[in-house]
């Protein structure tokens, strides 16, 4: 048995839900499954279920063939997640906001995605929205008062989530890494948690080894899912590839998620990674937004891929 | 293929640094390493990963692709901004030396320059 502590604990969305309420937590198979008591219990149970959006690669500024109008494909992803029903609790955009820090374009994110009806985004950076100053714009907008550069966790209601971020060091003929700074507090940030407790991870560059030879993987990934093992339900969140893949291992379930701007080819399928034009009617179709269900007692999320047809 | 091709059209437009007495190469024969003044950016590759200059040389990168690439000095001698498609970054290289250089964005695209004395 635990309780609703955790929840507030960490300091995130308090007042969404269990002021003045409780949880039962029982173990089922290996997941949680809670069930609120005290005043304004019906409202709680209600609540015990939430879900949030996915967002990835924006690309904002982004003129090239494969779509001069990434402004408007992200125009209509925001149409897409403003017509979700629920709403989303909270919003998680796994990186590249901005098309290579082109003027403007973080503020043209972060605007639109605060009128979405959800009460925050949370942010990773990918490689475009830090290449040219190192991270100071980024971490100067999203990540200050953070643990570190950029990562983060917090805990929703009952959800563990970690934000990693392996983009900042880059170096000549090397792939991304999340570096020892950021695998050690990542270590001591899991720790303390129970092997029953669901883990979100989310980050831009795939933290498995997607097409390590386009760059598809993260160096050090290995070593932050070995500290992922233990756990029932891990899920991990990626984008960077602008594609949906998907893949199993043990209790660990990796999804890539669709871009907002532009596709980019099957790995390993051409010369190169980068922007590939399809024909303008099949544009929308390949772009998309993401949303996650959690469920107590299900023993992965739901994770349902919408495209912007 | 077409970045080979590419390469060697290259060779072709720049007679004075490719001797007479050399004959013109197929693709299958670009050399790895070549001179020439100007390098391009194609499918998350540098044409010439290697380029051998007399100091005093300019070299050209210009990038075909759609994503943004940068040109960017391993040890900071010198840094494009992000170069969207067909723009291009110079940079004249004054001393005999290596340089290597890599896309800050990609950082799996690497290259070369090797800087020879003026007069060798």
């Amino acid at each position: 048995m635990s309780d609703g502590h955790e929840v507030d604990r960490r300091g995130f969305l308090q007042c969404m839900a269990w002021t003045g309420t409780g949880l039962l937590w029982s173990v089922v198979g290996g997941v949680p499954r809670s069930r609120a008591f005290g005043p304004g219990r019906a409202e709680a149970q209600s609540g015990e279920s939430f879900s949030f959006v996915q967002i990835s690669d924006t690309h904002i500024g982004f003129k090239g063939a494969a779509n001069p109008d990434a402004l408007g494909t992200f125009e209509a992803a925001i149409a897409r997640i403003k017509a979700l029903d629920p709403k989303p609790a909270f919003l998680i955009h796994t990186g590249d906001i901005t098309h290579a820090q082109k003027p403007g374009a973080f503020d043209t994110v972060s605007e639109a995605l605060k009128g979405v009806g959800a009460e925050r985004t949370f942010y990773v950076p990918g490689e475009n929205d830090v290449f040219a100053d190192g991270g100071t714009e980024y971490l100067n907008r999203f990540a200050v008062g953070g643990p570190g550069r950029g990562w983060q966790t917090f805990d929703y209601r009952g959800v563990h989530f970690v934000g990693l971020v392996n983009v900042l060091n880059f170096k000549a003929g090397k792939l991304g890494s999340l570096g020892p700074e950021q695998l050690e507090w990542l270590e001591r940030n899991l720790a303390p948690l129970p092997s029953s407790t669901p883990v979100v991870v989310f980050a831009h560059v795939p933290l498995w080894a997607v097409y390590p030879e386009w760059g598809w993987v993260t160096d050090d990934g290995t070593q932050a899912l070995g500290y992922l093992k233990r756990f029932g339900s891990v899920t991990v969140l990626n984008g960077h590839i602008h594609q949906i893949m998907q893949k199993v291992e043990g209790n660990v379930t990796f999804h890539t998620a669709r871009s907002t701007s532009f596709p980019q080819p099957a790995p390993g399928v051409g010369p190169g990674p980068g922007p590939i034009k399809v024909p303008v009617e099949e544009l929308r179709g390949v772009l998309g937004v993401r949303e996650v269900r959690y469920a107590p007692g299900q023993s992965r999320l739901a994770v349902v891929d919408t495209s912007l047809a | 293929m077409e970045a080979l091709v590419a390469a060697a059209a290259l060779w072709l437009a720049w007679p004075a640094v490719a001797p007479a007495q050399t004959p013109a190469p197929t693709p299958a024969q670009v050399p790895a390493q070549m001179e020439g003044t100007q390098v391009e950016i194609r499918a998350h590759a540098f044409s010439a990963p290697t380029v051998t200059v007399k100091a005093g040389t300019t070299v050209t990168w210009i990038n075909h692709d759609d994503d943004t690439h940068t040109v960017t000095s391993s040890v900071d001698t010198f840094r494009s901004p992000g170069l969207d498609t067909d723009e291009t970054f110079s940079y004249t290289f004054t001393t005999p030396g290596t340089y290597e250089y890599y896309c800050t964005l990609h950082p799996l695209m690497t290259g070369k320059v090797i800087v020879t004395p003026e007069r060798s």
